[in-house]
């Protein structure tokens, strides 16, 4: 006979002030003074029936239920505003949303479909796009430098790439993957990358709130880090780079990592030189959250984008803390369809937009979700023919000639 | 009332497919597998059910491919009984030697209502539930969209669904097999935190069931992957002109004179 665990608690959300007030982050909710400025600096707050300050205040009555089953659970986009601007510094983003999502699911509230079929496919996968371990590398065929598969040989590398999900699988990204190596290679840099043996670092799905699949992964990740030989971990995507910053430590799983911008930065001297040809564009650059709010970095691809010659370089009015995230984040990637649907928007519509006031013709990012997500929303605002998106990465390839074989 | 619910394993389509050397059947040793997706929604449908009266579920599975994972998630979800049947080839058990095994299974169980998914993507020889149905001399009735319970313990309302997406209410006498296409709901999302849990908890009886040779009358003479074709052709123009065009074709290919 099975011994169930979790039973269902008589009540719903009946003791989540007190699971709350267990965490050492999670005692900051007491200090609310329910200002709101969390749920005014909230990009989808106006459309939330729960936004944080709600939120905050049921939880504090002991009074959960009707947060937890209202869409709002399933529309913080893990942007960082409310946790920058909140007076007392309460963690709003990495603590309150994970914990109240965390209880829905405990509960057995179903998330929104197109979120279970990315969580399902981490579980079974280790990758969110459902896609086959054995394509890992998938993204190298054909590349014109010599790629280290640490699955396959145990070397000792400088740099262990961990390329990420979406630049292993998705086409797009796959592109930047093999500029991103090029150019490593062109540097010098000694490199390996973990080929069928990656997986994702789990970094949406605690924020998500499913914490029981972050720790598998963190376990999976940690036996398999701890087994190579490397100096730093380097990561494309920011928030897989949160991820190892912020939360594995707390599992007694702390890595040296830097986002590429912060590793490419570090290497300016040495590439200065190599960036040759022209990029002639009007570039406005869009700070992604984990990196800019979370982590505070708003320089390095500021410093890397002003490097590249031709680039005029022009700030958008919301720009570095006060940036507008363009909602992929916390789990937003899986969850358009219920932002929109409860929220009336996706923002990465009204941020092309912004980006489009400035007068600039290239739109860089430095996020792999960012490029799907901005190149849909230019066919969306009809800005395609003026507002080309490109990561910092393409461009430093294209000015140091690296690009001929992936030249869009 | 007691359900039972068959879970199989069936390849997972996200890998490529090899056939074994003698091209007679897949290369089950390089494939990876996951629950068959109706038997998944069976499960869901004998939750539903258990649900909304008071009904026990139990699930029945051979052990074979990665069913630990399948059965954990099911205890994670509140499957009250698992039971393995042991299992050891590298390929599947046959038609023939699965209905066996499980009916005797089934039988120890003695189930009010065994719930399967009814039909599986790598089934050559037909649906297993009506094969088991036969085995257990019970009624079975396939296609099922939906079950309700009803006042009267030994009848269940099930939905079949018929060409055009027409529905049709059976009352079926119980005991009864239903070949279950879909549950009620979308089989429902458990935390992984539960999963693992069930991992340190969850216990599996094995049956008794032993292995048998196959009779199966059915030779698979040789497996293999559907030819490449050259593309699609667009056919253009008003819907007349695409008529003609597909009439040229017709005739053509000398389906039409």
């Amino acid at each position: 006979m099975i011994d169930q665990a979790a039973e269902p608690r008589s009540c719903v959300g009946e003791g989540f002030l007190e699971e709350l007030l267990d965490h050492p982050e999670g005692h900051d909710v007491l200090a609310c003074m329910q200002c709101g400025t969390c749920s005014g600096s909230c990009p989808l707050g106006q459309s939330m029936e729960y936004p944080p300050r709600r939120m905050i205040l049921q939880a504090r009555r002991r009074d959960m239920q009707g947060v937890l089953s209202s869409p709002s659970v399933w529309m913080c986009v893990g942007c960082y505003t409310c946790t920058l601007r909140c007076p007392r510094e309460i963690d709003l983003t990495d603590t309150l949303w994970p914990a109240v999502r965390d209880r829905a699911l405990q509960e057995g509230i179903q998330p929104p479909p197109e979120l279970q079929s990315a969580l399902q496919n981490l579980y079974m996968y280790g990758n969110v796009l459902g896609k086959s371990p054995r394509k890992r590398l998938e993204w190298s065929r054909g590349l014109d430098v010599p790629v280290t598969d640490l699955s396959k040989e145990h070397v000792a590398v400088d740099v262990l790439w961990l390329v990420g999900c979406y630049p292993s699988y998705y086409p797009r990204n796959q592109v930047v993957s093999r500029h991103f190596a090029r150019m490593m290679t062109r540097l010098g840099v000694s490199w390996g990358v973990l080929g069928v043996k990656e997986k994702s670092l789990g970094d949406c799905d605690r924020l998500f709130g499913e914490e029981g699949l972050f720790e598998t992964l963190v376990e999976t990740n940690k036996e398999l880090f701890e087994r190579q030989q490397f100096k730093t971990i380097v990561l494309l995507d920011p928030h897989s780079y949160r991820a190892l910053e912020v939360f594995y430590p707390r599992y007694d799983a702390g890595f040296p990592a830097q986002h590429y911008t912060t590793f490419l930065a570090d290497h300016l001297d040495q590439i200065r030189p190599l960036l040759t040809k022209p990029v002639e564009a009007r570039v406005t650059y869009h700070d992604n959250c984990c990196v800019g709010r979370r982590c505070g970095c708003y320089d390095a691809p500021r410093a890397l984008l002003e490097a590249i010659p031709g680039v005029e370089l022009v700030e958008m009015e919301r720009n570095r803390e006060n940036a507008l995230c363009c909602g992929g984040g916390g789990g937003g990637m899986w969850l358009d369809g219920h932002i929109t649907e409860h929220g009336g928007k996706r923002l990465s519509d009204e941020r092309i937009r912004q980006a489009a006031a400035t007068g600039a013709s290239m739109l860089a990012v430095s996020c792999p979700y960012e490029l799907s997500r901005f190149e849909d929303s230019a066919k969306v605002a009809g800005l395609e023919d003026r507002l080309v998106v490109r990561d910092i990465i393409e461009m430093l390839a294209e000015s140091m000639g690296l690009d001929e074989r992936d030249n869009r | 009332m007691k359900i039972v619910v068959v879970l199989r394993q069936v390849p997972d389509l996200i890998e490529p497919l090899e056939t074994n050397a003698n091209e007679t059947a897949l290369n089950y040793e390089e494939a990876g597998f996951l629950v068959n997706e109706s038997d998944e929604h069976a499960l869901e449908q004998a939750l539903l059910m258990a649900e909304a009266g008071a009904a026990e579920v139990a699930v029945v599975a051979f052990d074979f491919g990665d069913v630990e994972t399948t059965l954990f998630a099911a205890a994670a979800k509140g499957v009250e009984r698992i039971v393995t049947i042991a299992w050891d080839d590298s390929d599947p058990p046959l038609a023939d030697v699965a209905t066996v095994m499980l009916a005797e299974t089934l039988k120890s169980l003695e189930p009010d209502c065994v719930l399967i998914g009814c039909q599986a993507h790598d089934e050559l020889e037909g649906a297993l539930g009506a094969k088991l149905a036969v085995a257990l001399d019970m009624p079975y009735l396939g296609v099922v969209r939906g079950v309700e319970c009803s006042q009267d313990d030994n009848v269940l309302s099930a939905f079949k669904e018929f060409p055009g997406a027409a529905k049709a209410r059976f009352s079926v006498r119980l005991p009864a097999v239903l070949g279950i296409l879909a549950a009620d709901q979308p089989p429902r999302y458990v935390p992984v935190s539960r999963i693992r849990a069930a991992m340190k908890s969850a216990q599996f009886d094995e049956a008794e069931a032993e292995p048998i040779a196959s009779r199966t009358a059915v030779r698979v003479n040789r497996i293999f992957l559907p030819d490449k074709g050259d593309g699609a052709t667009m056919l253009e123009g008003s819907e007349q002109e695409v008529a003609e065009q597909i009439a040229d074709i017709l005739i053509e290919k000398g389906v039409l004179t």
